[in-house]
C-alpha cells in the first residue's frame, strides 16, 4: 500500500482528494442549507438517490486517502523506531480500511 | 544519517524560538489534520445513527442543543475550516500565487482569520 501511495502519486493525490472534498463539502452544505431534510424519512431518500450516494462514497473515499497520506506523513516524521512505526502505519491503515467498509456498508443499506 | 561532529549549540526551547506566522499555519494544519482525523470514525458513527432509526435521526439532531456537543460541533467547524483554507492556501503556492514572502505572510494572516471568522459565524448560528 504504501509503495504505492508514495512519493509523487501520494503528493497528487492528497491535492486530488482535496479539491474534491473542496467543492463536495461547499455543494453539500448549500444543498442542506436549502434543502434540510425535514425528517427522517426525507433524510434517508436523500440519501438513497444515486447521485448522492455515489458523490457521498467519493467523498468518503477522498477522505480516508486524503487522512492516510496526510498521517503517514506525520508518523513517518516522529515515529523513527522501525517496529513503532510499522505498527503505527498498520494500526492506521487497518482503521481506515474499517471506516471505509463501515461507510460502504451504511450507504449500500439506505440505498437498498 | 550523518555523524554530526558540529559543536555548535543547539537551541531547541520551544517557548524561546520566534515562530513566523507562516509556521504557526504549517502547524495548525498538522494537528488540526490529525484531530479531524480522530473525527472521522465519529462522523461515520453519527451517519450511522441518522439513517439507523427515526429515533437515532433525533439523537443526533438533538445533539447540538447540548452544550458539550455544541462547543464540539463549533470547534469542529473552526478546525475544518482551518484545515481547508489552509489547504486552499498550499494549493495556490503550488501554482505560484502568493508564493512571495510578503504575500505568504498575508495570506497565512487570512487563513488564521478565515478560520476565526466560520467559527465566530457556527458560533453565532447555533447560540
Amino acid at each position: 500500500m504504501s509503495r504505492h501511495l508514495s512519493g509523487l502519486r501520494a503528493w497528487l493525490l492528497q491535492r486530488l482528494s482535496a479539491l474534491y472534498m473542496g467543492i463536495y463539502l461547499l455543494i453539500f452544505l448549500f444543498y442542506m442549507l436549502f434543502h434540510a431534510p425535514a425528517d427522517y424519512q426525507a433524510w434517508r431518500d436523500t440519501l438513497a438517490g444515486p447521485w448522492m450516494s455515489l458523490t457521498m462514497m467519493l467523498f468518503f473515499a477522498a477522505l480516508l486517502i486524503h487522512a492516510w497520506v496526510g498521517i503517514r506523513d506525520v508518523i513517518l516524521d516522529y515515529a523513527h523506531n522501525t517496529a513503532l512505526r510499522l505498527g503505527m502505519l498498520t494500526l492506521t491503515s487497518l482503521a481506515l480500511l474499517a471506516c471505509g467498509l463501515w461507510v460502504l456498508d451504511i450507504l449500500l443499506t439506505v440505498m437498498a | 544519517m550523518a555523524h554530526n561532529n558540529n559543536k555548535r549549540p543547539v537551541f531547541l526551547n520551544l517557548f524561546r524560538i520566534h515562530l513566523p506566522v507562516t509556521a504557526v499555519l504549517s502547524l495548525a494544519h498538522r494537528a488540526t489534520g490529525i484531530l479531524l482525523f480522530l473525527l472521522i470514525p465519529v462522523l461515520i458513527y453519527l451517519l450511522h445513527l441518522s439513517v439507523e432509526s427515526p429515533q437515532g435521526f433525533h439523537q443526533v439532531q438533538a445533539l447540538v442543543d447540548r452544550p458539550l456537543w455544541r462547543s464540539l460541533v463549533i470547534l469542529l467547524a473552526w478546525f475544518l475550516a482551518h484545515h481547508l483554507f489552509a489547504g486552499i492556501r498550499y494549493l495556490l503556492l503550488d501554482i505560484d500565487i502568493g508564493i512571495s514572502a510578503a504575500a505568504s505572510r498575508r495570506g497565512a494572516w487570512v487563513v488564521l482569520f478565515a478560520g476565526v471568522l466560520v467559527m465566530l459565524m457556527t458560533l453565532v448560528m447555533l447560540l
